[in-house]
């Protein structure tokens, strides 16, 4: 076959197994970047096109166009292009740039008021349709919620959760469609719909034949897409360009599908890098040609767009879509899976300019090739648009063909999905056990009684154990609720593409999260070292507190209060596994808020530590806004103590520095920055979202965004386009600690 | 005076313009010089201000980032204050630095307690056999104008380089470039002389004058002597750089 002519053979040719691929064909760079080419002038037009557009965009109150009538299926809208002359990898998600679908199967409700938050009407036809004749996944999990689970998702103490909108964090390996074609992966699904024949119809046989069938059915429709650009994908890829398209093709069905929270992308720069190699060995492609198709593809991935309520846009904040793309990190023989096309994702930060989309993620080992290291440090000091996250740690437990979904959930790609849980908020559970269960702002009896604390000063051991009492409440409720979720979006929102690129024996995981780390371990170290004293208002429930001396506070490298970090995030996850799943779905944990911070900050009365009702958490894992005094480094030594093995779905950290204080020049800089990565990483870090800029641009930037239409910041877990903030996010980003003692 | 214990203002655990690679910054507490443009007048106070370290908590601490200085080629720098003023100490730290861990040392002085009499110049003698490096502050070459500017003449400062150029003890040479002050041509030019007897300087780095030390007189109640002065523009730099011969 001439798809796959000069590829080492393997048994990847007879059965799926791209990571076989993989390993048998790349070749390892360990060069610098001095072998990258400039942009061409049909990449430097399309941006010009598409900055414009985003202009636009943002003019007109952040949403340039929606379908209102036209419900988003993998075959609903013909071709559409940007620019069809010029573009080299085709395919949008309607029929025009940065029109935004019409998705109505995870709940009509909120496809409705996404319309009219920006000044659309939902066409009358489709809300009867999905009002009167076909249920959505946000009326089904409405349906089953207990009175319980409505109280805490509306106090606050439960938030985010995707029970009205899509799930997402689900990976389909797309690279699939481009090594073996369509026809190839049809077969393989129908031999895998054969072994349930011969089987007792149990529940979980008839689901699975039925998703299966619904598999083959929407990689038919993939096809069908893909002709209506006038490409027949039902074979392999046979060049480069192909690779990309049939890949890109794949990801495009599936965010024509879905409306998730998050919907990365994988892992696909070293196995396109085999293609392009082959060409360029061939003759039939130059280092220019293949910067040109990288650029192009990376543009598609930066036009992807959702329609979205403002409700989700004050949690998850700046238009986010976590094209999350998961760079480098080592392979189990040692070889670095750096190649040149690693290189060229990077380098688009530079061709095209900075962008938060697709989320460039680093998978960091402190083997990694030293002139690749130097690369990446230097694109982060130039645009902070990259996260890197610790593939030493991560690669015991995902292996060498993972890759990371949303912020931080690593899963092994095609064999591994997660079902998002968003966040328990740890700070409102703690003041729930101060208070006997009743909610501080709304004053309603939300836990199950019991009887409140009433001493003058707060006991630490008594706080403990009505502190502890409370976290099993709340994650058998938790866990019961995100069954019920998960349950509805299977049935009526079920991911058909994304699953059809995924084995059938696939591992699932319930990926709970905590919000508030920070603010509890500061609260129980300042009740346990110094005097806290609550007030209490008339009808006995604490609605500030007192603080009498110092306490020792997380993110000094002071164990005294980091332990009390550790031991929540040990603490809360042993009660999350002690409950029953959904899909018997192994149980994690992640430390990550994105840009929720603020919203829960909202939702959370005064808290012992000193913060004040309204006051943003701490993103993710970080430390207390202006309480980590000892510096950077002692900041990043207490977030990497908190054990991953318990938070196996990510601990978020987001790092600031001013230039001048990682160096005196462009070389110190960069070294610096590589040793931060490098120490971090190997005393078991996870995850670090990477700043260097000066306050004073963020201020400037508020004053006059039309001068800043890149300027991109990293926040917990992902990057956003700084201008698209709201000013109260903006400012919670300002606010944060910036290092920068020179 | 127990050497074991140390009067440390602060820490610092990302010092990365105070020598090379990732730094553990101790700033001492105390410092003779009085100078105009200081941003750390918190420091100033012999006796009070500050608090009291042992060797053992310093070492133990800093067992925590060696990671970063093992990957940055960092190590340990003591600043203030004038670390100098408590040199039994830095000798007890140093000492235990080296035979815990081997990392890289540096003191960051302006050498204003340099003598070469008694105990002090005893103790500084042992201490440089595990100092990697000194970041010396040469402020002003002009005796008189040095006197204006820190309240204590230089001679002894300058002793103090020439003793560590005899010693072979390496230094990076830094300079503030404060428009007014310390930027005048001909001093510069004398200062590029003295740095020329040396034969052990690595590096000699100009550090422009900036304003964020200001907020501290206004805490402690200070007047500030610079008010209107602002921070060099980039061409003072560069020419002041040129003349020195800065990196």
């Amino acid at each position: 076959m001439i798809a796959w002519e000069g590829f080492k053979s393997g048994s990847w040719r007879e059965e799926v197994d791209i990571r076989q691929f993989i390993q048998l064909n790349y070749e390892p760079y360990d060069g610098d970047d001095g072998f990258l080419a400039q942009p061409t002038a049909s990449s430097r037009q399309l941006w010009e096109q598409f900055m414009s557009l985003a202009k636009q965009e943002r003019e007109r109150g952040g949403v340039l166009g929606m379908d209102t009538k036209v419900v988003s299926t993998i075959t609903s809208h013909g071709p559409g292009y940007l620019n069809k002359e010029l573009e080299r990898i085709v395919g949008m998600q309607t029929d025009e740039p940065f029109k935004r679908a019409l998705q109505p199967f995870g709940g009509i409700r909120m496809a409705k008021s996404a319309c009219e938050a920006y000044g659309y009407k939902l066409d009358e036809e489709i809300e009867r349709v999905f009002s009167t004749y076909r249920k959505t996944h946000n009326q089904g999990v409405f349906d089953a919620y207990t009175p319980a689970m409505s109280l805490a998702r509306k106090a606050g103490i439960i938030t985010g959760l995707p029970d009205a909108y899509g799930r997402g964090r689900i990976i389909g390996d797309y690279r699939r469609v481009a090594l073996y074609g369509i026809d190839f992966l049809k077969k393989s699904k129908q031999e895998e719909l054969s072994l349930y024949n011969e089987r007792p119809m149990t529940d979980e046989v008839i689901r699975a034949r039925e998703e299966i069938a619904e598999q083959i059915r929407a990689l038919q429709e993939l096809q069908e897409m893909a002709e209506g650009y006038g490409f027949d994908i039902s074979k392999p890829a046979n060049t480069a360009q192909e690779a990309f398209q049939w890949l890109y093709f794949g990801y495009l069905a599936a965010i024509k599908e879905q409306n998730g929270a998050a919907m990365s992308l994988g892992r696909t720069s070293t196995f396109l890098d085999i293609y392009v190699e082959r060409d360029l060995k061939r003759g039939t492609l130059s280092e220019q040609d293949a910067q040109e198709l990288v650029d192009h593809f990376v543009m598609k991935l930066r036009m992807v767009k959702f329609a979205r309520t403002p409700e989700y846009n004050q949690l998850f904040s700046g238009d986010p879509t976590w094209v999350t793309e998961s760079l480098a990190g080592m392979g189990l023989d040692g070889r670095a899976l750096v190649t040149k096309t690693t290189f060229r994702f990077l380098h688009t930060l530079e061709t095209l300019g900075p962008s938060p989309e697709p989320n460039l993620t680093v998978l960091w080992s402190t083997r990694l090739p030293e002139a690749f290291k130097m690369y990446c440090a230097r694109m982060t000091i130039k645009t902070s648009s990259i996260q890197y996250e610790n593939d030493d740690l991560m690669r015991t437990y995902f292996g060498d063909d993972y890759g990371i979904a949303c912020c931080v959930s690593a899963m092994r790609i095609g064999k591994q999905m997660q079902f998002f849980g968003a966040r328990a908020n740890l700070a409102k559970a703690l003041l729930y056990a101060i208070n006997g269960g009743v909610d501080e702002l709304l004053k309603v009896q939300v836990a199950p009684p019991f009887s409140p604390l009433l001493s003058d000063t707060l006991d630490y051991d008594e706080v403990m154990t009505a502190f502890d009492h409370i976290m099993e409440w709340l994650a058998e409720l938790y866990i019961n609720t995100l069954n019920v979720i998960h349950f509805m979006h299977d049935r009526y929102c079920y991911e058909r593409i994304e699953m059809a690129l995924h084995d059938q024996d696939t591992m699932r995981t319930m990926a709970t999260g905590i919000a508030g780390l920070s603010v509890v371990a500061d609260s129980l170290s300042a009740i346990k070292y110094a005097r806290v004293k609550p007030i209490r208002d008339e009808k006995g429930v604490a609605v500030d507190f007192l603080i009498e001396g110092e306490y020792p506070s997380y993110g000094n490298n002071d164990d005294r209060a980091d332990e009390i970090a550790v031991d929540l995030v040990k603490r809360f996850m042993k009660k999350l596994k002690k409950h029953s799943t959904y899909r018997n779905s192994r149980t994690t944990m992640s430390v990550l808020t994105i840009t929720s911070n603020v919203v829960y900050g909202k939702l959370t009365g005064n808290t012992p530590d000193g913060r004040k009702q309204g006051e943003p958490f701490a993103p993710g894992a970080n430390p207390m806004h202006g309480r980590d005094t000892k510096g950077a480094i002692a900041s990043l030594a207490s977030v990497a103590k908190l054990p991953y093995e318990y938070a196996l779905d990510g601990i978020s950290n987001t790092f600031s520095i001013v230039p001048g204080a990682l160096g005196k020049n462009d070389g110190e800089r960069e070294r610096n920055l590589t040793a931060i990565l490098d120490g971090y990483m190997s005393k078991d870090g996870h995850h670090l979202n990477i700043n260097v800029f000066d306050k004073q641009m963020l201020l400037d930037a508020m004053e006059h965004p039309e001068q800043y239409p890149q300027l991109t910041v990293r926040v917990s877990g992902y990057a956003v386009n700084f201008i698209k903030l709201t000013k109260e996010q903006q400012l919670d980003v300002i606010n944060r600690t910036f290092h920068g003692k020179i | 005076m127990d050497a074991s214990q140390g009067r440390i203002h602060s820490i610092e655990t990302s010092g990365m313009v105070d020598g090379p690679g990732i730094r553990y910054v101790v700033f001492m507490q105390g410092c003779l010089l009085r100078c105009q443009y200081c941003h750390n007048p918190d420091t100033w106070t012999i006796g009070k201000g500050g608090h009291n370290m042992t060797v053992d908590e310093l070492v133990r601490d800093i067992q925590a980032y060696l990671p970063f200085m093992k990957y940055s080629g960092g190590g340990v720098t003591v600043s203030g204050g004038e670390p100098l003023l408590q040199a039994d100490f830095l000798l007890a730290f140093f000492q235990a630095l080296k035979r815990e861990y081997g990392i890289h040392t540096a003191i960051d002085s302006s050498g204003g307690c340099f003598t070469t009499h008694g105990h002090f110049f005893e103790t500084l003698k042992q201490l440089i056999r595990y100092t990697d490096l000194v970041l010396l502050d040469l402020k002003q070459i002009d005796p008189k104008k040095h006197l204006a500017l820190t309240g204590k003449p230089n001679d002894h400062i300058l002793e103090f380089a020439r003793f560590l150029s005899d010693n072979r003890v390496p230094v990076w040479v830094r300079h503030v470039l404060v428009p007014g002050v310390s930027d005048d041509e001909t001093d510069l030019k004398g200062l590029a002389a003295f740095i020329r007897t040396l034969n052990n300087v690595q590096r000699i780095e100009v550090l422009p004058y900036h304003e964020m030390g200001k907020y501290k007189y206004e805490q402690l109640g200070i007047d500030y002597p610079l008010l209107d002065t602002k921070p060099p523009d980039d061409i003072t730099v560069q020419r002041a750089k040129e003349i020195l011969g800065a990196h």
